[in-house]
Parts: structure tokens; C-alpha cells; sequence
């Protein structure tokens, strides 16, 4: 019995640096709406920080000064981030902001290796909580006993800063309806920016108290960040009440479903969060969002089918792409199967994301099925490779079932979130499941076949096929199927008023994607000739999100181009720097807020202006999206 | 007049938040070829009323009938199958597609093609569409986009839209708000010109009583969630309570003089 007691202790202990992250993440939502994909890089941070000015300064502040500055100087680090780029992005499509958060993620986790170095660091004792407490023989950490107290006195604090001063009434305010508040000649910049510091203070302040529990590393902001999305989603966003509940929840679960599934402890969080979402989609204690609604007016070019001449331009591209075997070497041969597998992925998630409005953040998570449903059907079954390429994918398509079920109830954020928390939560299986899944070690001698295994062949077979994906997902974004899509990503009120079933239809859309990406990764498992976590990984998902973004998320096929070339630079980029993520995280910012069209977008507008003589019409990202209250 | 069917049969619609009654005991009829005005001031349950009719929102009670058949309670898309076609007071198109391509894919829903993945779009029931159009005037503008179309046009798009799939019964929210005043009685004489061709049922709400008076063959009040009155035009301009209300709202026996003034 006290067994059980002490590891309910360990688990309160636990939510309470995941209820600041959390509510901090919620606050922020509340007012900006902008989902903070960088939480976890500022609790990161967080910890970072206080490690330094608790170990190599220690003294000058005290142990409990040195967290406290931490988290004000995190903060103070998140005022810079709000003023430089998000007050560029807070009318952009939510898409574009979780993104530029991401690429600041991507940016810090390679900032904090350069500075605080790969390793890592163990941090200090908290003073005055060194020992142990004994309880019923069973030792709990006096640290623990503190963080169980902090947790619901901060929920306190917390409580009367937004029930009993103005600051606090204002921000409540804005989260009901911003424009009022606006209206009413409330400074909404410097309310925006004070309730991100709070927010960031918040996910600073939880990474800090970490450090007397836990190793500082630099990627613990990625395994906060699911963890957080989980509760915000069972809680409900912008509600710290919801926060503070679902992470006590998730905690719990944690700490008892390691008792009851030890290797899969994760399972359990992901069926409390299924069936939170089907009782109430927007959480336990969150209000449900109005759906966007784009304003009326608004001009988009229609897409078309490609004329004749186009088509016979596609044609062209792919012969010469066809011809590369008879000048190129085979290293140059490998990188083009692997640029061609990356078109089929990305294809895959630009289907969903262009046609359905459906921005997966979890997109991997079905490339990497299908490479463990080749690995699995190769090292077991020894199918021939024909077979097996064609029932590998499978295992993306039953993934992206299972997933797809519940994450088509949400929208826009909500299932972002969810997405990325089903890719969190299937990497975690095939990283724990070591009997299964080889775990780390991956599987290994997953080779494809003779008449496959010379680099051009295997280059042709990768080509055509992502030529045939091409060609066949074309074919349905203009078939009465990929109207449908459309219609119900364009006005879901509409759709649903001449008899769409748009969840029906948005499932359907997320299993042709899911499987069509399970192709993709199929034919990489045989290039590579092995399959790890890292094939279902969030930054193989964030690489698709980039390539859809830099090919153009308004075009029908931009991902082609944008992968060919994303991918490209990548292999180069990773040659040359060992940076590649802070490049990338740059990158991925500055697309956002300098170019976010895309190639292929770009250069369609910039054809249709000398087409016609009309000034150029806003583009639908680039224009403000009013959102119905 | 007995002879000509019941389109919609509405008995006892009650719907309340809170405590508050924004419905309560709304029953009425409406036979096909009929239109007919639900008007009332701000807040007199027009818009909840009309969001049941439609499966938009769930009645607390009532019973809600569309040629017979029970719709009370059935979402938006099974309503629409049950032939009740709807527009919005903010229209709802998709700014995305040219014009033709949104009544296709109203068309493409109405023949069960919603999950058709291989054939071509484009020339999918191309006349149809066409016809639906011109039907609504739009025709000319078949290949525009359709978040380029002026405010009117949008809304006779969606009209087009709605028709689609042949409906029986049309709920029209504030058919012309928004519109310039040339524009409303356009839009309103085409549509009581398709509900006698096609022997529709046309049920609307309106805060332009121009439009109202001029249009309507037969007018319900609704106050506080209550009718509290319904018969013909005369009937209505004639009774002491609707005036009552009305007063200082302009239901005049000429209002010409409001015209676009209303939000």
C-alpha cells in the first residue's frame, strides 16, 4: 500500500513542473491564440539557465534566487522573441505561427549544445531539501513534497492575479474577445507582450525547478512539449484550471502506468486522451473554438488542372529525371532515391494539409509504419519484395485509421496537437518495445532485392512510384472526392448544409495521406537497409511541414518541388555544417515571415500578375483571416 | 388551398438557455408554393427557430415534420438530404472554387458522388450546374472565383447553391441584408418567381419590411420566443399588437423612406 502511496506522491511531484508549462502554454493561447510551440524550448532554457547560475555562479544569487533570475531572464529573452517575430505573425494562419515556433525550437536546441555543450548536467540539491522523508518505509524525495505544495499554490497565485488586479481582468478580457478589449483602448501590444512573459516566466520557472530532479539535456523541451500538448488537450486550452487538472492526470498515469504496462506506459495516457476527446473534444474544462471563418471577398486563384503544355513540361522533367542513371555516379543516385522517396512524403502531407486545411504536426509517424511494416514483413515473413511493398504500407494505412479517427474530430490547433502527440506516442512504442521493434538498435538487413539492389535501379523504382503518387494524388484533389475535401476545409458550415459528412470525408483524406506516406517510408526502409525511432521522429514530421510550406501550401503540387529542393539542401547542409538545425530553424522562420507563399506559389502569382493586368489580389495567408467570436 | 400539401409542419417548437425561453410553443405550417416571412425584432428567437428548422440546433421540444417525415433533432446534412435547402444570413460558399465548381460540388453531393475518387471534376454535371446559374442570373460569372464575386452575387450564388439538389423547402436568413436596395428586390422577385415554378416552400426571415410586405404571402410575428401573430399581410399590418411592438421599429405602411438603413 504505501508502495503505491509513494509513487501517487512521485506523480503530483511530477505535475507540478508540468502544470506551470502547461498553464504558461494556456495563457498565452488564451489571449494570443497563437499556440507556443517554443514552451518547451523555454523550459529548456529554463533549466539551462539555472543550472548555470546555480552551479558556475553559485553565491551570488543563492540557490533559490539563481532559479527565480533564470526564469526572469528566460522571460525576458521571451518580451525579445514576441517583439521581433510573433507581433509579425499574429494575424497569420495558425499553421505559419506553430511553425516559426518550431523553427525557434530547432533553433535553441542547437544554441544550447553550443553553448552548455552536448552533455548532460547534473544540477545541485535544492537547500533544505536534500533528504528523504520516510513514509511507511518507502522513501519520498522532501524535493517531491515541495513541488506537490508548489503546484496548487502557484494555481493560487495564479487565481488572484487574474480574479483581483486590472492586469489580470484585462487578459481575461482579451481571451473572450480581443477586438472589444481593443476597442476599448486597452494597449493590446503590451498586453500581448506581458502575458507572453507571464507565459514564458511560467515554462521557465518549471524547467528550473527540474534541475535538483532531473539531468539537464537538450531534448527535454521536445519530450515536455508532447507532454504539455497531451494535457492541454485533455484540459482544455486556455483554461489553467484544465491545466492543472489533466497534468495531475497525466502525471498520474505516468507514474502508474509504468506498474501496469512497463514497456508501453504511454498507453495508457493516449486511451485517457481518446476518450477525453470523444466525450468532450475540446477537453475536460475548454471552451469549444468558433471555426475560422475566412472572410468574404476574399481572392484565391482556383486551381486547375494542368493544360496540355504543362503536362507535356511534367513529362519532359520526369524523362530527364529518368536519364539521370546514364551521367550520374552512384552516390548521386542514392541522394536522388532519397529526394524521390521525400516527394512522395511530402506529396502525401500536402495533400492533407493544401486540400484538407488538415496541418499535420505527426505526419512521420505513418512514413515511419511503413517502414517498420516492411522491416517487420522482410526479416519475418521473407515475402518477396513486390509483396512486401505492397502490404508494408498497410501498417501506415492502419495507423493512420486508428489515428485519423480521432484526430478529424478537432481542427486547426487541437489537431496539430493531436497529431503530434500520436507521432510522439508511436515513436515511444517503437522505442521502448524493444523486443518487437529492436528498440534504439532499430531493425537491421532490411535489403531489398536483386533485381532492385543496383543504386539506379532502385532510383527508377523510387521514381516511379513517386511519379505514380504524384499522378494519383492529382488525379484526386480534381476528383468530386477532393471537391468535397476542399469544400469542407473552405466553409465547413456550408459542406455540412448540402449533406458533406466532413469528418467522413477528412478521415478518408488522412488514411490516403497516411498510407501514401507509409509508401514512402516503405521504399526508404529498403534504401537504407534498416529502420529506427528516428523514421517516425517530430523533426522527420517538421522536415514534410517545411518542404509543404517551401513548395507552397496553396498549390496543388508545390510539395514536389518543395521537397526536391528542401531535401537537397538539407543533404548539403548537413555535409557542411554541424549546425544544420539552427540553420534550419532559421530557415523555417524566415519563410514564415518573409516568403510565405513558397517557391511554386511565388511563382504563380508572379505568372497570373502578367497574365492580367488586374493589381495583385491578397493571397489568403498573407491576408488577415478573420475569426467569427 | 386544401389541396395543396403540407411542406413543413412545425408543433410546439420550445428551445430555452439558461432559463431564458428563446423558443417557446412555436407551431405553424407551410404548403408548398407558400412563402413565408418569420419576423420579429432583435431577439425574438428568429434565428434559433430557424437554426432548428434546419438541424443547425437541437429543440429542448416539439416536433418538427418536412412532407411527413420527422426531422426534429437530425443534423444539417440529413435535413438537406430530407429536400431543405438553406441560406445564411453571412453567406457561406466556398471563396476557394469558381462558381460553377461550388454548385458542382452541391451537385456531386446530391448524387452521392461525395466519395468518388478517380473521375474529373470538371466536366461533372456541367449543364446542370449551367442551368442553375442562369436560373439565378449568374451564369455570366460561371468561371469567376468565387472570393472575387461582389456582396449580391454571393448571395445569389448561394441561392443557386441551394437549389441544387431540388429542394422542397428553402429557409432563406435575411435573403438580401447587405444588399443594395435594387439588388433586394431583384433577389426577391427571383425567388418568389423559382417557389412558383417549382411549387417551393419558401420560409424567411427579414428585417427589411419593405421586402416583407412586398414579397410575402403570409407573415409570422415572433416576440419573446412567442408567435404572436401570422395571417396575411393586411392581417398583420392591421393588428393592434404587432404595431405595438413595432412602434418606433418602422412598420409603416410605407417605409420607403428606411430603405438601407438596416444593419
Amino acid at each position: 500500500m504505501a508502495f503505491y502511496i509513494v509513487q501517487f506522491l512521485t506523480g503530483l511531484a511530477s505535475a507540478a513542473s508540468l502544470f506551470l508549462v502547461a498553464s504558461g502554454l494556456s495563457i498565452i493561447f488564451g489571449v494570443t491564440r497563437i499556440v507556443n510551440f517554443a514552451h518547451g524550448a523555454f523550459y529548456m532554457l529554463g533549466a539551462y539557465v539555472a543550472f548555470t547560475l546555480t552551479e558556475r555562479l553559485s553565491g551570488a544569487l543563492g540557490f533559490w534566487g539563481g532559479i527565480v533570475a533564470a526564469a526572469l531572464i528566460v522571460a525576458a529573452i521571451g518580451v525579445l522573441v514576441e517583439m521581433v517575430l510573433l507581433r509579425r505573425i499574429y494575424h497569420a494562419p495558425e499553421l505559419f505561427q506553430l511553425l516559426a515556433t518550431f523553427g525557434l525550437t530547432l533553433m535553441v536546441e542547437d544554441l544550447v549544445v553550443l553553448i552548455w555543450g552536448p552533455d548532460d548536467l547534473l544540477g545541485r540539491r535544492a537547500p533544505g531539501f536534500k533528504g528523504a522523508v520516510d513514509f511507511f518505509g518507502q522513501n519520498v524525495p522532501s524535493y517531491d513534497l515541495f513541488l506537490i505544495v508548489l503546484g496548487p499554490v502557484v494555481l493560487g497565485i495564479l487565481w488572484l492575479l487574474f480574479q483581483r488586479t486590472r492586469w489580470g481582468v484585462l487578459v481575461r478580457a482579451a481571451t473572450q474577445d480581443r477586438d472589444m478589449v481593443a476597442a476599448l483602448g486597452v494597449n493590446q501590444k503590451w498586453l500581448f507582450t506581458s502575458v507572453f512573459a507571464l507565459g514564458v516566466f511560467l515554462a521557465a520557472l518549471g524547467g528550473a525547478l527540474q534541475i535538483p530532479r532531473d539531468a539537464v539535456n537538450h531534448a527535454m523541451d521536445l519530450r515536455v512539449i508532447v507532454e504539455v500538448f497531451v494535457v492541454v488537450v485533455i484540459g482544455g486550452l486556455g483554461s489553467i484550471i484544465g491545466a492543472f487538472v489533466a497534468a495531475v492526470l497525466v502525471s498520474e498515469l505516468n507514474a502508474f502506468g509504468i506498474l501496469i504496462f512497463p514497456k508501453i506506459s504511454i498507453i495508457l495516457v493516449f486511451l485517457v486522451m481518446a476518450v477525453v476527446l470523444i466525450v468532450r473534444p475540446w477537453g475536460l474544462f475548454g471552451k469549444p473554438e468558433a471555426p475560422a471563418r475566412r472572410t468574404p471577398g476574399l481572392t484565391v486563384n482556383p486551381w486547375r488542372p494542368l493544360t496540355t503544355n504543362e503536362r507535356f513540361a511534367a513529362l519532359a522533367a520526369l524523362v530527364v529525371a529518368a536519364a539521370l542513371p546514364l551521367f550520374a555516379g552512384n552516390y548521386a543516385l542514392t541522394v536522388g532515391s532519397e529526394i524521390a522517396i521525400f516527394v512522395i512524403f511530402a506529396v502525401s502531407l500536402h495533400f492533407l494539409m493544401s486540400v484538407g486545411g488538415l496541418a499535420s504536426f505527426g505526419h512521420a509517424a505513418y512514413f515511419g509504419l511503413g517502414a517498420y511494416g516492411i522491416a517487420f514483413l522482410a526479416k519475418m515473413a521473407g515475402l518477396p519484395m513486390i509483396v512486401s511493398l505492397l502490404l508494408g504500407p498497410l501498417l501506415g494505412l492502419l495507423g493512420a485509421a486508428v489515428f485519423g479517427f480521432f484526430a478529424v474530430q478537432l481542427s486547426g490547433v487541437y489537431f496539430a496537437m493531436l497529431t503530434l502527440a500520436f507521432a510522439q506516442i508511436v515513436w515511444s512504442i517503437a522505442f521502448q518495445w524493444v523486443s518487437v521493434t529492436g528498440g534504439d538498435n532499430g531493425i537491421l538487413g532490411v535489403w531489398p532485392e536483386k533485381w532492385a539492389a543496383g543504386p539506379s535501379h532502385f532510383y527508377w523504382l523510387s521514381l516511379g512510384i513517386a511519379a505514380l503518387a504524384v499522378v494519383i494524388l492529382r488525379i484526386i484533389v480534381f476528383s468530386p472526392f477532393g471537391y468535397a475535401l476542399r469544400a469542407t476545409r473552405d466553409s465547413p458550415l456550408r459542406s455540412e448544409s448540402i449533406g458533406i459528412n466532413a469528418k467522413r470525408i477528412q478521415w478518408t483524406a488522412f488514411v490516403i495521406a497516411g498510407t501514401t506516406a507509409g509508401v514512402a517510408g516503405a521504399l526508404f526502409a529498403y534504401l537504407k537497409g534498416s529502420v529506427f525511432p528516428d523514421n517516425m521522429g517530430i523533426p522527420l514530421s517538421v522536415d514534410a511541414l517545411v518542404m509543404v510550406l517551401l513548395g507552397g501550401v496553396e498549390t496543388v503540387s508545390g510539395a514536389v518541388i518543395g521537397a526536391i529542393v528542401y531535401k537537397a539542401l538539407n543533404i548539403w547542409l548537413v555535409s557542411q555544417t554541424e549546425w544544420s538545425k539552427l540553420v534550419l530553424g532559421g530557415f523555417v522562420v524566415l519563410i514564415v515571415v518573409a516568403f510565405p507563399k513558397g517557391i511554386v506559389g511565388t511563382l504563380e502569382s508572379m505568372m497570373n500578375r502578367r497574365g492580367n493586368s488586374t493589381p495583385a489580389k491578397p493571397a489568403i495567408l498573407t491576408s488577415r483571416i478573420e475569426t467569427a467570436e | 388551398m386544401s389541396m395543396v400539401p403540407t411542406l413543413l409542419s412545425v408543433e410546439g417548437l420550445t428551445k430555452s438557455y439558461g432559463g431564458v425561453h428563446a423558443v417557446r410553443g412555436v407551431s405553424f405550417e407551410l404548403r408548398a408554393g407558400e412563402i413565408l416571412a418569420l419576423i420579429g425584432p432583435n431577439g425574438a428567437g428568429k434565428s434559433t427557430c430557424f437554426d432548428m428548422l434546419n438541424g443547425q440546433n437541437t429543440p429542448d421540444s416539439g416536433r418538427i415534420r418536412v412532407m411527413g417525415q420527422e426531422t426534429t433533432g437530425k443534423k444539417p446534412r440529413v435535413v438537406w438530404r430530407m429536400g431543405v435547402g438553406r441560406t445564411f444570413q453571412i453567406t457561406a460558399t466556398f471563396p476557394t472554387m469558381t462558381v460553377r465548381e461550388n454548385v458542382q460540388v452541391a451537385l456531386v453531393s446530391h448524387r452521392q458522388q461525395l466519395f468518388n475518387l478517380w473521375r474529373s471534376t470538371t466536366n461533372f454535371a456541367r449543364e446542370e450546374a449551367g442551368r442553375l446559374l442562369d436560373l439565378v442570373g449568374m451564369g455570366a460569372y460561371a468561371e469567376r472565383p468565387c472570393g472575387e464575386l461582389a456582396y449580391g452575387d454571393l448571395k445569389r450564388l448561394e441561392l443557386a447553391i441551394a437549389l441544387a439538389n431540388q429542394p422542397k423547402l428553402l429557409l432563406m436568413d435575411e435573403p438580401t441584408a447587405g444588399m443594395a436596395p435594387r439588388e433586394r428586390i431583384e433577389l426577391m422577385r427571383l425567388t418568389a418567381q423559382i417557389a412558383r415554378e417549382q411549387s417551393l416552400g419558401v420560409l424567411f426571415t427579414e428585417h427589411d419590411m419593405d421586402v416583407v410586405f412586398e414579397h410575402a404571402d403570409r407573415i409570422l410575428v415572433l416576440n419573446r420566443g412567442t408567435l404572436i401573430a401570422e395571417g396575411s399581410p393586411e392581417e398583420v399590418r392591421g393588428n393592434a399588437q404587432v404595431r405595438a411592438i413595432y412602434l418606433g421599429e418602422g412598420l409603416v405602411y410605407d417605409a420607403r423612406h428606411r430603405e438601407g438603413a438596416h444593419a
